[in-house]
């Protein structure tokens, strides 16, 4: 699904966190929104997730108006900075929760249920963990977890709020491998929010350099290395 | 390394202090809460147990007993509905007057119960324009049932509340956006996912509540009017029973009321110990 943004602008009240900013995601992209902290790139997420309203400008998904869409309508699958798993929950019922909310007519039977909960476990190579819960989990555990919960809804599209922020180093590495891997089996048009630009720029097709509510450039990473539009992604990237 | 050099860990302290610690708190506990609660057992069970069940099966003791349970009944539920809501917008919303809220919220702790009990008296009692006008539409507020649990309502209702905003803010919204993303509506992210991570914390404000709706004196004293079997609560009938010499009679619906409270303390621990292992699973991780 490709994401048009046109001049979306959003304040808290006398803080303006995005000043008007328009992009296009082309389907099937991996997608990093890099910048500083307070650079507006977690309230761009979060709008696209239908989880902000902007104060102005539209969203498009494949064209069609998706501004006002309500949150459960817009089928995002969002992976939550740490995670948000239900923690009264196992890791299963968290991974089932999307389709069990599904209305009566298009839930899926039990044992259809079950059927895809076990084969996303694979997925994300935690077959044996479906009984524990998140508290019993480490912390890379509980990514996989959060993504394979946000992919049981079928999603059109992927938003992950810095995925790989909690981490460690180690970690990380391999899970950026396993995002990219999952992300290139889905097809999944995917978001990713960071403020590290080698994952930006190891794991990303395009990268979006933010920095106080605007945008500074878009672009693969290879020409932001090259031909930097500005003096702050030059010197972003150069950290 | 055959010998240990320093049987004690170093962050511990000596034996003696520990030992001193714990035994004072022991004696205040037993001074202050376990002694008076055996005084008024045993003061009830002066006279033997039959003589102080036949004192509960008065009428007038039996229609206090039912009017508290009846009081409790009604309040606790109306103000843990409450509760949640007010602690459901402090929590997750930023508004005007939010702090001006929590203060008001937190009224009922500051402002003396017979206060709170001649409030209700001013504004409905037959003197007030309001009151006035209530009683020739022959609707009774004071000296009634609506009067006492409206000041039931007001002394009771800051425990909800307190109890759950810290733990709603603690908690975060994170967990509730992300049943709406996977679909859920807001009440079903509510039933699903909010209330299940409160539920600790709403059963220990719900006790408290009970607690304090069962055994409010002041302001249930003023607004009631002490009609005898009409609007005395179980508080106050002990207060008259005993005004009157009646020790057996006073003391047993006291002990009766004690019991109350120490069921749902039991019930509370009850749970706690049933669900142990749901409780340490679902910690803050």
């Amino acid at each position: 699904m490709n994401i048009d943004i046109e001049d979306l602008t959003k304040s808290f009240g006398a803080q303006t966190a995005l000043h008007p900013v328009s992009l296009t995601i082309p389907s099937g992209a991996l997608v990093a929104l890099l910048g500083p902290s307070g650079s507006g790139k977690t309230t761009l997420l979060r709008i696209l997730g239908g989880l902000e309203i902007p104060s102005a400008g539209r969203v498009r998904f494949d064209g069609q108006d998706a501004t006002g869409l309500r949150v459960q309508d817009r089928r995002a699958g969002f992976v939550f900075q740490h995670y948000a798993l239900f923690r009264h929950m196992t890791v299963f019922e968290n991974i089932a929760y999307g389709l069990r909310a599904r209305p009566r007519r298009s839930r899926p039977t039990k044992a259809e249920i079950d059927r895809r909960v076990l084969r996303l476990l694979d997925l994300i190579q935690l077959p044996d963990i479906g009984p524990r819960y998140p508290s019993q989990l480490s912390g890379g555990q509980r990514q996989r977890v959060a993504l394979a919960r946000a992919l049981a809804i079928d999603p059109r599209m992927l938003l992950l709020d810095e995925p790989f922020g909690a981490l460690d180093a180690k970690v990380r590495k391999d899970l950026r491998q396993g995002l990219r891997e999952i992300h290139d089996s889905t097809g999944l048009t995917t978001v990713f929010v960071t403020h590290d630009q080698d994952e930006a720029m190891e794991l990303a097709d395009v990268v979006v350099v933010m920095s106080m509510g605007r945008i500074e450039q878009v672009g693969p990473p290879v020409e932001l290395r090259s031909r930097p539009a500005s003096r702050f992604v030059e010197m972003f990237l150069a950290r | 390394m055959s010998d240990v050099v320093h049987p004690v860990p170093v962050t511990t302290e000596p034996r003696g202090v520990r030992f001193l610690v714990i035994l004072l708190v022991l004696s205040l506990v037993a001074v202050l809460l376990l002694a008076p609660l055996a005084a008024v057992f045993s003061e009830a069970l002066a006279d033997g147990l039959p003589a102080a069940l036949q004192a509960l099966a008065q009428p007038d003791a039996r229609s206090a007993i039912g009017l508290t349970l009846l009081v409790a009944v009604i309040t606790v539920p109306l103000n843990a509905a409450v509760g949640i809501a007010a602690a459901w917008a402090i929590a997750r919303f930023d508004f005007r007057g939010k702090a001006f809220l929590v203060t008001l919220i937190d009224l009922p702790f500051s402002v003396s119960p017979v206060v709170a009990g001649l409030a209700l008296v001013l504004l409905f009692g037959s003197n007030s324009t309001l009151g006035g006008w209530l009683i020739t539409h022959d609707m009774r507020i004071v000296f009634a049932l609506p009067g006492i649990i409206l000041a039931t309502l007001f002394v009771t209702f800051p425990f909800v509340a307190r109890e759950l905003i810290p733990v709603m803010i603690e908690q975060g919204r994170a967990e509730e956006e992300a049943a709406l993303t996977l679909g859920a509506s807001g009440w079903r992210a509510f039933r699903t996912v909010t209330l299940p991570n409160i539920r600790w914390a709403l059963l220990y404000g719900v006790l408290l509540c009970n607690a304090r709706a069962m055994g409010e004196f002041g302001a249930v004293a003023v607004v009631s009017g002490k009609i005898r079997g009409e609007t005395t609560t179980m508080p106050i009938m002990v207060e008259m029973l005993y005004n009157e010499y009646l020790a057996t009679a006073a003391f047993s619906l006291a002990a009766a009321l004690a019991l109350l409270a120490l069921v749902t303390l039991a019930l509370k621990s009850l749970l706690e110990w049933r669900h142990a292992d749901l409780l340490a699973a679902t910690r803050r991780h």
